[in-house]
């Protein structure tokens, strides 16, 4: 494994969590390392969104535990996420839409003045510099964000999580919504968010989608781990039996969720 | 990124040279339109009343008839933007009332003497207290026990109009301590000519300050800014507007009787004429104007603003970005019952009297003067500016009809039928404008 040698960035061990006496997440591990590209495949309602809403703080597990760089980690809400610098784009982008995209991308972590009053001409300051690199076109900064279009919501969504130095990084279903330049621009991007050295979990029920991108896959089904692979390890044919059938290859290491 | 995206256009698209004119100036369309309801309402009256409605004794009335609701429906909006709603104002104000009544009446004159000095503070002071706490619990038990704001503020309409019942079994509390009663208005309670030029003078400095250090700031970030020409003009009508208010506000003279009265204690001599002793602004006025700059502070340059208007824009973000969304909610309703608590000191004051009565009906005032005033009750959205606005819009159509010599019943129709029509207006534009 090319990463063999290198600490986990984050490790999520034994991870569970039920909803009145339905487990959504069965005993899951999953790990990533710096630079790395993992991604989380399976169907809708396999447990993959709430997996990731633990490790931002928006769930509390019942059960498991997690260690970024080694080290115990209790996060129980996403500010705790966030101190140890794990940022999301969640599918639904959260966004406030009432909000403009200076408001948005600083929110809950908004530059002061010395008299503690809001530094907004800071924030649009930093925010011009951050979607020039993102989204060059971009010029609607005093505006709602519902006045925007997807892909610039989308950019304003991913603005808000690299600006503050993430080191893990969580995108859920980053494309979803995005047509095929788009798209596009969301990749190179992983690509080189992965060069600076920043772990990624991309979300996804598209193995093509990830298949371009991750180093690792690991495919989730029933609330349970099927097992996880390097993509170099097994074919997309053999990713997609993992996600229809549970069924683990033999060039995967396989999960308790396994058949 | 997506510029080939179907882009939704913002901009007011109406008549071109008004447009570019009002883009230029920054004015929000809505606002300027709530103004010239006002005015249409103002000249209508003033034609009906043939000449009665626009003098500068009725406006000032109309100022301190207003100044109550205005207080209260600074705080309503702002619960209104998170989603939620505060029926139990009405009857704060009424228990709250009642406790100040009872101890300026009873516990402090037992304590200090009559007429102490420090009644009027500690009496306020009280007020806050009481107000707040009330709004605390009740934002406490909305927020952390997740109980609808809607039943929590229905049960304490009942529960703090029974409270104020209780107090006194029913008994009016009068008269209040001199000083207190100036907070009403009234002829003590004003400021005088002098004051109320030092003050409209001083607001006409900030004015330019303000918006001289807005455009500085906004240069020194090389971000684009207003032309010249936009920021005088906008001075310009600020400063008018307050000097403007200024002038009336001294135009109402004293009761001949009272001035009479203030030149002996003076030792003035009573000339043949009379005295033209101007009352100057209201004090419950000064109060309201205060809060509302003060509210708008909060909302707008406060991270605790940015945090309610986050909320009321998608509650799930707000909580995702880490902030503690309960804890400014129960925030927002103790503000709210500060608020009453300052409405409970103008209206008692006012009337000179504490009664388990006070504030009846009052929070649908607040609820529609906020509505009136542009807060969408699907939250997110409302400005405090606006509220205040409606408001003096509430009440200019009440006291308008009751100069007219409108049957009562008649005018809670009108009031109820402006309420409906002007929150069916706001929906065409604001779809007009999507």
């Amino acid at each position: 494994m090319q990463y063999q040698g290198t600490k986990p960035l984050v490790e999520m061990r034994d991870i569970s969590i039920a909803f009145g006496g339905i487990k959504a997440v069965d005993d899951v591990s999953i790990d990533l390392r710096p630079g790395e590209v993992v991604g989380l495949l399976g169907h809708n309602g396999a447990g993959k969104s709430t997996l990731i809403k633990i490790l931002s703080g928006a769930y509390k597990p019942d059960a498991g535990e997690i260690y970024v760089n080694g080290e115990h980690a209790d996060i129980g809400s996403p500010r705790d996420a966030k101190r140890y610098g794990i940022e999301t784009i969640y599918q639904t982008l959260a966004l406030a839409d009432n909000i403009d995209a200076a408001g948005n991308i600083f929110l809950g972590r908004e530059k002061l003045t010395p008299y503690g009053t809001l530094d907004d001409a800071a924030m649009e300051s930093e925010t011009r510099k951050v979607m020039a690199r993102l989204n060059p076109h971009f010029r609607r900064f005093k505006e709602p964000v519902k006045a925007l279009s997807g892909g610039q919501r989308q950019s304003v969504a991913i603005a808000r999580a690299i600006y503050f130095n993430a080191r893990v990084l969580i995108m859920d279903e980053p494309t979803a919504a995005l047509g095929p330049a788009e798209t596009q621009q969301v990749a190179d991007l992983v690509l080189q968010l992965k060069k600076e050295g920043i772990g990624i979990f991309l979300i996804s029920h598209d193995i093509h989608d990830v298949f371009g991108l991750a180093d690792r896959v690991s495919v989730m089904k029933n609330g349970k781990l099927v097992g996880s692979a390097n993509v170099t390890d097994v074919t997309q044919d053999e990713v997609l039996g993992m996600i229809i059938l549970g069924r683990c290859p033999p060039g995967a290491t396989p999960g308790p969720g396994a058949s | 990124m997506a510029m080939n995206a179907p882009i939704v256009t913002t901009a007011p698209p109406p008549s071109v040279s008004s447009g570019s004119l009002l883009s230029k100036l920054e004015i929000d369309l809505r606002m300027l339109g709530m103004l010239a309801a006002l005015a249409v309402i103002w000249i209508g009256f003033d034609i009906l009343s043939s000449g009665f409605f626009l003098t500068p004794r009725n406006l000032w009335n109309l100022s301190v008839q207003t100044a109550s609701i205005a207080v209260m429906s600074t705080g309503m909006v702002l619960i209104i933007v998170t989603r939620n709603i505060d029926l139990s104002v009405g009857a704060i104000l009424g228990v709250v009332g009642m406790i100040i009544g009872v101890a300026q009446v009873r516990w402090l004159p037992a304590w200090l003497g009559l007429e102490h000095w420090l009644t009027a503070p500690l009496a306020v002071l009280l007020a806050v207290l009481i107000g707040g706490a009330i709004g605390l619990f009740q934002g406490w038990l909305i927020a952390y026990l997740a109980i609808p704001s809607f039943i929590v503020t229905l049960g304490g309409l009942l529960v703090w109009r029974g409270a104020a019942w209780w107090v006194t079994a029913g008994q009016t509390i009068a008269p209040m301590d001199t000083r207190f009663k100036a907070l009403g208005g009234g002829v003590e309670g004003a400021l005088g000519a002098t004051a109320t030029w030092i003050i409209a003078a001083l607001a006409c400095g900030l004015i330019v300050v303000a918006l001289g250090l807005a455009r500085r700031r906004r240069v020194r970030f090389g971000f684009p800014v207003r032309p010249g020409w936009a920021d005088a003009v906008l001075a310009a009508v600020a400063c008018a507007v307050v000097l403007g208010a200024a002038f009336i506000a001294n135009s109402y003279p004293l009761p001949a009787g009272t001035a009479r009265r203030w030149a002996e204690a003076n030792g003035i001599a009573w000339p043949e004429g009379g005295l033209f002793i101007p009352h100057g602004v209201a004090l419950p006025v000064m109060i309201a104007v205060i809060v509302g700059l003060f509210m708008t502070f909060i909302a707008r340059r406060r991270r605790f603003g940015r945090y309610v208007f986050a909320i009321g824009g998608n509650p799930e973000a707000a909580e995702l970005s880490g902030i503690n969304t309960r804890w400014a909610l129960m925030k927002v309703f103790g503000l709210m019952g500060v608020l009453c608590g300052i409405s409970a000191c103008i209206s008692t004051a006012r009337l000179n009297a504490a009664t388990n009565a006070a504030g009846t009906l009052d929070e649908l005032y607040v609820i529609a003067s906020a509505v009136i005033g542009g807060t969408s009750l699907a939250g997110g959205v409302g400005t405090i500016a606006g509220a205040m606005l409606g408001a003096l819009v509430m009440q200019s159509l009440q006291s308008g009809m009751v100069l007219l010599g409108v049957d009562t019943p008649l005018q809670n129709i009108v009031v109820g039928a402006v309420l409906v029509l002007a929150v069916w207006v706001d929906g065409l534009y604001r779809r007009r404008i999507k």
